[in-house]
């Protein structure tokens, strides 16, 4: 049943346009996208004050644990996406990496996997969704959550399908890596606060900047990067031709 | 410089006669080199934010090619900017880039960048190096160099995706618009940064 829903989900977006050259956007609800954009800066600016205190306020030591939790806790959804999309390498090496810190790293408040090379290998359903050829539709920006594709937010649908964690971890633990999730995400709120800052409230036209960097930067995590997007300066010195 | 580089430098600078338009990859990884002990070097240094952005701005203009950067981030308005407003935009340009990608440097305090590699892509080099920062996944730094300035020199760098050249160039393009393409307002503002 949730495989059907799923496949429905993946059918229904796989019209959704491809990315066009150089980082463009499909961004036909702009308008309202703005809007979104206008409230979220201003929930932003309550949260994490007004952008102009520089430096972490949160101790790296505490913010460290619970990032490695909230991370460590994601790994057996990453696993059954690595595994959706037959990339086994991955697989394995984030099923080590959960293992070892799941034990070593004190159920996950540590991260001794780092220690030794073996980093996280991303995966979500979004992903999956586009190694299947789902293209990335609309650009929109949610409110609270942020920049999102369409495939994103289809991914994020799927990801509570198939991520296997709730059917072994206790109810408490569930629990714990949700408050976990959530933390780690003003933790992470808090250690990029610079470049946060700079690009949500020193840019002139800030939903702009952050459209252009999301989608970069989400094409580039997806491996979905077109070579051809490369800009050559000196073969168009003006980027107009 | 260590010695492989010294032997491919040596064979890169025998064969440059026959190799036309690219710059040598061991060219463009010995700058990248280079470039990456003095950003390590600043990263490592426990100096005050103004300290650091000088010693970018110093970096920017030994390895980068600003006026390329700087021309390109402006776009068409840069065709009708006569020889004087083009070189008051690219100085105020040099300040706002090493300004702006100073103060972002200073999240990789503590932290450490290493060459990974090179490899030639279409008329340039691209040059991968990973930025390690502790309790965090490394990630991906690439740096495209070229010698057709004259010299071999970086003009652009891409962080996990985002590439410098087109985030800047939606930038610039945005403040002129605020300013209604006025380029002295836009220098002004830039200079404000």
């Amino acid at each position: 049943m949730k495989t059907v829903a799923i496949l429905c989900l993946a059918f229904s977006l796989s019209a959704c346009a491809a990315p066009g050259p150089n980082a463009s956007a499909d961004d036909p609800y702009e308008a309202h996208n703005r809007q979104v954009h206008a409230s979220n800066k201003a929930l932003d600016q309550a949260l994490s004050g007004d952008g102009n205190d520089s430096g972490r306020s949160i101790p790296p030591a505490i913010g460290d644990g619970i990032v490695n939790f909230a991370d460590n806790v994601s790994l057996p959804g990453m696993v059954a996406n690595n595994l959706l999309q037959l990339d086994l390498a991955a697989a394995l090496s984030n099923t080590t990496r959960f293992i070892l810190n799941s034990t070593l790293g004190l159920g996950g408040i540590l991260d001794p996997a780092d220690d030794i090379g073996l980093f996280e290998d991303e995966a979500d359903f979004a992903q999956t969704l586009a190694v299947w050829g789902v293209g990335e539709g609309a650009y929109l920006e949610l409110p609270v959550i942020g920049p999102q594709t369409q495939r994103d937010v289809a991914g994020r649908i799927g990801d509570f399908f198939v991520d296997p964690f709730g059917k072994f971890a206790s109810d408490e633990l569930v629990w714990a890596a949700r408050i976990a999730n959530l933390a780690s995400k003003s933790v992470k709120r808090d250690q990029f606060s610079a470049t946060i800052d700079s690009v949500l409230y020193d840019s002139a036209d800030s939903y702009e900047q952050q459209r252009l960097i999301y989608l970069q930067n989400r094409r580039f995590e997806l491996g979905v990067t077109n070579a051809d997007d490369a800009v050559d300066p000196y073969a168009d010195l003006y980027g107009d031709e | 410089m260590n010695r492989r580089h010294m032997i491919a430098l040596t064979s890169s600078a025998l064969a440059a006669p026959t190799m036309s338009v690219a710059v040598p990859t061991a060219t463009a990884q010995t700058l990248v080199d280079g470039l990456v002990a003095e950003v390590n070097d600043v990263i490592a240094a426990n100096m005050s934010e103004a300290a650091m952005i000088n010693r970018f701005a110093a970096i920017f203009d030994r390895y980068s090619d600003v006026p390329t950067i700087a021309r390109y981030c402006l776009g068409v308005d840069a065709r009708r900017a006569s020889a004087a407003e083009l070189r008051a935009y690219t100085a105020a340009f040099r300040d706002y880039i090493a300004g702006k990608y100073g103060r972002r440097f200073q999240e990789f305090v503590g932290g450490q960048i290493i060459v990974v590699g090179a490899k030639p892509v279409k008329e340039w080099v691209e040059v991968e190096t990973s930025v390690r920062l502790r309790g965090r996944n490394p990630f991906q730094m690439d740096w495209h160099v070229s010698d057709r300035s004259g010299r071999p020199a970086f003009f652009n760098f891409i962080i996990e995706g985002v590439n410098m050249l087109l985030t800047e160039r939606a930038e610039i393009g945005a403040m002129l618009d605020k300013r209604r393409g006025n380029l002295s307002a836009l220098i002004e503002d830039m200079k404000a940064i």
